[in-house]
């Protein structure tokens, strides 16, 4: 029985200590916000905080993690979808599939409590997850519209240049 | 915002439905020939609240409107789309619209009523688009009879603005909740007499409406078929004979019979075996270590290079199906003033759908269900049936929206009938199989190998007066069907090169043409990718397009347009990528462009791609602007989301993409040896919509044919020569 602290409450879990923190959240907790995608860390699907660093869970141990250890899930990112992340997902119409969509989240949201204000060149390096649909230029846009270092709906900084209908 | 009656206290939901389609039995015995039968069900949901108007429109009192969408959602929008085609003729108030997925059993069960349920082909809006629309305009029709009939006023004089009736002469107004009931037991006007609207004239169709299923993807509460919790369900995970065709011999399950959590290891079928535990991560522990002997059977010597030899044979070969052959290619290159030559090739590519493969099934005596992420809900129905023995009426399918599709989930519903293998052996108990990403990589239905070997002729004043291509290479229509295609007269290898007009025409006018494909299979499995043939297609015919342009000493774009006078759709579109890509105009030392333009999927597309190699060969891409027409245009917002993520994929098969073949098995397995495009790579995309209102076109796939072939194109501009062979990462370029 190992303890863990997640999104603020304690939860006595009943798994081999070698099983993916992943797969304790999904199988053992019943979050299943936090998705399974590759199991080797390649992809980020699986991205929650603990102690507020984003960190792949796929790839963390359940006895690697200690009882004092924060974890905090998409599902407790925020209690109402108002994460400044979240919101500027919704405004930017960001997710396709929306699979991989809660790893670029928490991966954004860890960004943004490091580096408030992140260059073009902080989010390359920080958002490393992969989304097949190919939503990374609105991730882009989402966080600089998040940072509040754009306007939404402003092309210029975002790099997200508005479409154009020419009839 | 989307209610899943499918997941969503699935048994509850699902009496709700069966309830109200019995009763539908009724109504479609009076009238089940017209498209859109008016059922006396919604007498009987009134009692629930709701009132089911017809079949795609559901009122509930407080006015929200619930519109059914048929076709499968997989991130391209298309529930977003369709509801506001049918939003626009109901005219009700947006803001109030919600959407609920119907199940194929309940499709059957109605005769159909929604029609095709399939969604591939970029075909989710352009082909119901005209019936769907038909049913939101009777839905209006009937409400506001119901409330002229209230009123007892004609008909005529009443009108409807988001949800409110109006009948302004005795200054009445009532509302879509209030008259639902009444509406719901209306006869329902003939769906042929109906005028739409002009598209013109749309309000809420044409607009960049917010996508209606984007709250539950930001939260973690959107419940894809991969987390789905049944009572006393188990977990499943499974492996398959690595060789494709090879066979499972034997396993040793009492290596495995104690590890925690382990209930079963099955046999599936004859070609895998899985192990059933009381988690996934369980079972899937305990199928690592399990003994397994494969007979993998006279394919396991098959490597890629033996592939590339049986495929080059083809580029040479006697006979070949000539699907275009106008003039005489041959002589007419032959006596050329100049000639261009190339050999192209591209590699079989993975769907990687960041879900990977997974279905629920529980089997009893009479019942059988599956919860599944699939393009192709009536194919599961069947698949389910077929597995399962039960007829497709004892049989359901509760559809989740898909963590990704591309294809990979449409044409085959192999993971229907695995997982159903597995639940037969042990009823009654909801069995959830999970593939690993392994086992997802290893076992798809890849986009096709193929090679292409094109000549060309030109005049002295550098005229093309001859081209011909030899194509060599999969058929995934031989791989579906082999029967059908033994004769390789295979069209849709063809995609893109035809002579019709209106779903994949050639846009350049040749005098001597010649077109041949030579089908040379394999033993891998092939299917649609995303684009399907258009991609290989349209990288093999724009980037020879420029090799032949820069031997006739012209301009890539001049040169393109003096052949497609009589392609007046794809000329506008190719302009309006060059205008917007600044065509010919001044770029930063070292940025190249490139220009491509194809067709597929009943729309047009073309793409300025700017791109720069550094002295040690890495490729960047800066910036692509991505012009298309899809005629019309239902929400401009979401073909943008669609264009850029076209991109994406593309660049990720054009830089990275290529599964290869040793020993009889796929090599790549996991992102690490199958990467994808990350944020770091996303060149800054535009996208110009050229619509012309005149045809309905697609839109999910179209664009990404010209995505590979423009980067190419800007690559041969700044090294100076072409590059014939995907992926770049195994092309030296400097």
């Amino acid at each position: 029985m190992a303890r863990l602290n997640i999104n603020g409450s304690t939860h006595n879990v009943n798994a081999e200590p070698d099983t993916p923190l992943l797969w304790v959240l999904r199988e053992q907790v019943g979050l299943t916000g936090t998705k399974y995608g590759c199991g080797v860390a390649q992809c980020g699907a699986c991205s929650v905080h603990i102690n507020g660093e984003v960190r792949r869970s796929c790839s963390m141990r359940l006895r690697d993690i200690k009882p004092a250890d924060k974890i905090v899930t998409i599902e407790g990112l925020s209690a109402t979808s108002s994460h400044p992340v979240q919101k500027a997902w919704a405004e930017l119409d960001v997710p396709q599939c929306g699979y991989c969509q809660s790893g670029q989240i928490m991966a954004a949201a860890a960004l943004l409590a490091k580096k408030p204000k992140p260059t073009d060149a902080d989010i390359d390096k920080a958002m490393t997850n992969i989304c097949r649909c190919g939503t990374y230029q609105r991730i882009r846009a989402a966080v600089h519209a998040a940072a509040g270092t754009v306007k939404v709906g402003s092309d210029a900084a975002s790099g997200n240049d508005p479409y154009t209908v020419k009839a | 915002m989307k209610k899943h009656i499918s997941s969503k206290a699935p048994d509850l939901a699902r009496r709700r439905f069966i309830v109200g389609s019995a009763a539908a039995g009724g109504g479609l015995a009076l009238g089940f020939h017209l498209p859109f039968a008016i059922s006396p069900a919604a007498a009987q949901s009134v009692a629930a609240g709701s009132s089911e108007v017809n079949a795609w429109v559901v009122i509930k009192p407080d006015d929200t409107c619930v519109i059914r969408i048929a076709r499968s959602e997989m991130g391209q929008g298309t529930l977003t789309g369709l509801a506001q085609l049918v939003a626009e003729e109901l005219e009700c108030d947006w803001s109030k619209v919600t959407t609920e997925t119907i199940t194929p059993g309940q499709n059957l069960a109605r005769k159909r009523v929604w029609g095709d349920v399939s969604t591939g082909g970029s075909r989710g809006i352009r082909s119901s688009q005209d019936y769907v629309r038909r049913g939101g305009a009777i839905a209006r029709m009937m409400l506001l009879q119901a409330a002229a009939d209230e009123w007892n006023v004609p008909v005529v004089e009443v009108t409807v603005s988001n949800s409110v009736i109006t009948h302004a002469a005795s200054a009445r107004t009532t509302t879509y909740g209030k008259v639902a009931a009444a509406a719901a037991r209306l006869p329902a006007p003939d769906a042929k007499t109906i005028k739409l609207k002009d598209p013109k004239t749309w309000k809420i169709a044409g607009k960049p409406m917010r996508r209606l299923d984007t709250a539950a993807k930001l939260n973690g509460s959107k419940v894809y078929a991969i987390d789905l919790k049944l009572p006393g369900m188990l977990h499943a995970a499974i492996k398959a004979c690595p060789v494709f065709g090879g066979k499972l011999s034997s396993f040793d399950q009492a290596k495995v019979a104690r590890m925690p959590g382990v209930r079963h290891v099955v046999r599936v079928n004859d070609a895998a075996v899985a192990v059933v535990a009381d988690t996934w991560w369980r079972a899937k522990s305990a199928l690592e270590v399990l003994p397994i002997v494969w007979d993998e059977g006279p394919n396991a010597s098959s490597t890629s290079a033996k592939i590339a030899a049986h495929l080059q044979e083809g580029l040479t070969a006697k006979e070949a199906y000539a699907f275009r052959n106008e003039g005489d290619a041959l002589t007419a290159i032959a006596g050329a003033a100049k000639k261009v030559e190339a050999v192209y090739s591209t590699p079989f590519l993975a769907h990687a759908t960041m879900e990977p493969m997974n279905c629920t099934v529980k089997i009893t005596a009479d019942k059988a269900e599956a919860w599944v992420p699939t393009q192709n809900a009536e194919g599961s129905l069947a698949a389910l049936s077929e597995t399962s023995g039960l007829p497709l009426a004892q049989c359901e399918v509760y559809r989740h929206d898909l963590g990704g599709g591309f294809g990979r989930r449409g044409s085959k519903q192999d993971f229907v009938t695995v997982a159903a293998a597995i639940a037969k052996q042990i009823p009654g108990v909801p069995i959830k199989l999970v593939w690993s990403r392994e086992e997802d990589m290893q076992h798809d239905f890849y986009r096709p190998i193929s090679q292409c070997k094109l000549s060309a002729g030109l005049d002295e004043s550098g005229n093309l007066v001859g081209l011909h291509m030899r194509m060599s290479g999969q058929s995934i229509n031989a791989f579906v069907n082999p029967a059908s295609m033994v004769s390789g007269k295979d069209d849709r290898q063809l995609q893109g090169y035809s002579a019709a007009p209106g779903d994949a025409q050639l846009g350049y006018s040749i005098p001597n043409l010649l077109i041949e494909y030579a089908m040379r299979n394999t033993h891998v499995p092939v299917g649609a990718w995303r684009g399907v043939n258009t991609n290989q297609n349209g990288l093999y015919m724009e980037c020879f397009m420029e090799e032949v342009a820069r031997a006739s000493g012209k301009d890539s774009l001049e040169f393109r347009r003096a052949l497609m006078g009589k392609y007046p759709k794809h000329l506008a579109v190719l302009n309006a990528a060059a205008e917007k890509g600044n065509w010919g105009k001044p770029l930063p030392p070292g940025v190249h462009r490139g220009i491509a333009q194809f067709m597929g999927y009943g729309s047009y597309s073309a793409a300025v791609a700017e791109v720069s190699v550094s002295n040690k060969g890495d490729v960047k891409v800066h910036r692509m602007v991505l012009a298309c027409n899809s005629g019309h245009v239902v929400n401009p917002d979401q073909i943008a989301a669609q264009v850029e993520g076209s991109v994406v994929m593309g660049l990720s098969a054009t830089l990275y993409g290529e599964c290869t073949v040793d020993k009889g098995r796929i090599v790549e397995n996991n992102f690490h040896n199958y990467p994808l495009l990350k944020l770091a790579d996303m060149p800054k995309v535009e996208t110009v919509i050229v619509p012309t209102y005149d045809f309905w076109g697609g839109i999910g796939e179209p664009t990404i044919c010209v995505v590979a072939p423009s980067v190419l194109n800007a690559i041969h501009a700044a090294i100076g020569r072409p590059v014939r062979s995907l992926p770049l990462k195994n092309v030296k370029l400097v």
